[in-house]
């Protein structure tokens, strides 16, 4: 099965006085989580994510597309960054998500990818 | 006759039957529904043909036929629907001491931590433990509609996220088999002590539930000391509760009980087991020490010739195993009889800020504090107390202790 698994920023970024990304101890934690995930094949793709106020939120449902400015959902808490991990079941990738969780120092929301059958 | 074989073999095969289907079909939900239906066609027949030679087999196969319908039907009716597949390991346990058995998958399925608590629970009591919908939703003083969504957002979440059907891996095991724990003895304490004033003070068929389905985790799970602790447990509480509520609807707290009406067969169960687990020489946990606790109590024929020393000695124990203030207000209790009330009161009184919302606080506090002669304070303690709980038995009885304060 196929998980995205999000990282949820509660205020470390802005505790550290930057807007995105991860700290130097951080990246370093991510980068080796990373080799891992693809030396045991889980990872299919990972990525950071620009900060939430550059979103623009599209929506094309009427007569003209209709832009805004910031994400869909004002929160301080947002999604920072993601992977896309492969595993065999939820045990298995909430496992891995634990050992991500430290990596990257932030907690993590796991969900399944619906299956095609 | 016939009914006495159907619900016999209801409380024997229904965990049995829902276990291997979920397992053959990778699906909880057309495994709860073929077992509900099999066993419709038995109460349907059995009373007019005779109950067959071996009902769980009988049952098993009307189940297997049930589910193969209702999969033909539905791939029929939309063959692109694909519904989400349980993931069925099925491989053997790797833990030693572990026996393969599918219905001890089912309870590691139901009792996944990745579930609330709340789900976990109507869970287990409906595909392990049988109950139906409107049964577990009275037991919960809930809408049995609200109950069957409960019920039914668990079984999706199982199949969409992909939780396994699969006994855990030997280093998940111990976390695992508490979290199941957890369960079983929640729903014995809600039988034990309900927590709604809407509802009795003792519920027999929850208690008596949460000792079966415990019973079935020892059978699977033999060599497990905290499984055999926490029957042990529940069978040394279970045996006082013909003394526990007075003829006045009161709870009876352990001290002013007559100990003539406790179930000595419980007892004698209890302590059978207490004893199993010391003859182990394997370090106790958190449920093995408080049926040992429970064991001293119910050795005492008479309050008095309660062995204060050795309580207090096992609750020393339990705070080390698990240091909690729940733990430190019990262990204040057994000070208070063995050194007196005002050592009790002191420690007492240290778990203000951790306890003040819990009602068992206030009502020890009152206690140890009416028997230090300090009867105002304690009159406050006492309406603390009843404020907080949501026993009706419970508030009785602390009433009436207020009440014969002079």
């Amino acid at each position: 099965m196929q998980y995205l698994v999000s990282v949820i920023d509660d205020g470390q970024a802005e505790a550290t006085g930057r807007t995105d990304s991860a700290s130097a101890a951080e990246a370093a934690a991510i980068d080796e989580f990373n080799d891992r995930l693809q030396a045991d094949g889980h990872w299919v793709f990972a990525a950071g994510l620009a900060a939430p106020s550059s979103a623009t939120v599209v929506d094309n449902r009427g007569d003209a597309p209709l832009l805004t400015d910031g994400p869909f959902l004002e929160s301080k808490e947002y999604v920072a960054g993601l992977w896309i991990m492969e595993a065999a079941d939820l045990d298995a990738v909430l496992a891995l998500a634990a050992d991500g969780s430290k990596a990257c120092n932030r907690k993590l929301e796991v969900r399944a990818l619906l299956r095609e059958e | 006759m016939t009914d006495d074989v159907i619900t016999r073999a209801h409380r024997d095969e229904w965990a049995r039957v829902v276990a291997s289907l979920s397992r053959r079909f990778g699906s909880l939900d057309i495994a709860e529904e073929a077992a509900a239906e099999a066993f419709a066609i038995a109460v349907e027949r059995w009373p007019t043909d005779g109950a067959p030679p071996n009902p769980g087999a009988w049952l098993t196969t009307t189940a297997n036929r049930k589910a193969i319908d209702r999969i033909r039907r539905e791939s029929k009716r939309d063959e692109k629907h694909r519904e989400a597949r349980l993931m069925v390991d099925d491989s053997a346990p790797h833990s030693a001491g572990v026996v393969d058995d599918d219905r001890l998958r089912l309870i590691f399925t139901c009792c996944h931590p990745a579930l609330s608590m709340d789900a976990r629970v109507a869970l287990t009591l409906r595909m392990v433990g049988g109950l139906t919908v409107p049964e577990i939703a009275r037991a919960f003083l809930v809408q049995d509609s609200a109950m069957g969504r409960r019920i039914t957002r668990a079984k999706a979440k199982i199949a969409d996220a992909g939780i396994p059907f699969r006994v855990p891996v030997t280093d998940d095991l111990p976390a695992r088999i508490s979290g199941v724990l957890a369960v079983l003895y929640l729903v014995f304490n809600e039988g034990y002590l309900a927590s709604s004033p809407d509802s009795a003070p003792l519920r027999h068929e929850l208690t008596a539930e949460a000792i079966r389905l415990t019973r079935l985790m020892r059978t699977l799970l033999p060599a497990d000391g905290e499984t055999t602790g926490l029957l042990a447990l529940m069978l040394l509480t279970e045996a006082r509760a013909p003394a526990r509520i007075s003829s006045e609807g009161e709870l009876v707290t352990l001290d002013k009980q007559d100990r003539r009406l406790w179930d000595p067969v419980l007892i004698a169960e209890g302590h059978r087991l207490v004893r199993l687990r010391l003859a182990s020489g394997v370090a106790p946990g958190r449920y093995q020490l408080l049926a040992a606790i429970n064991a001293v109590h119910t050795s005492a024929g008479d309050v008095r010739a309660t062995d204060w020393s050795q309580i207090v000695a096992l609750y020393d124990h339990l705070a080390a195993v698990d240091p909690s203030p729940v733990v430190e207000l019990n262990r204040a209790i057994a000070v208070a009889e063995l050194d007196g009330a005002s050592v009790g009161l002191a420690i007492v009184d240290r778990l203000e800020s951790s306890l003040r919302d819990y009602h068992a606080f206030h009502a020890t506090r009152a206690d140890l504090l009416r028997r230090s002669g300090r009867v105002e304070e304690a009159r406050a303690a006492y309406d603390a107390a009843m404020r907080l709980s949501g026993n009706s038995a419970q508030r009785a009885a602390l009433a009436r202790r207020r009440d014969r304060l002079d």
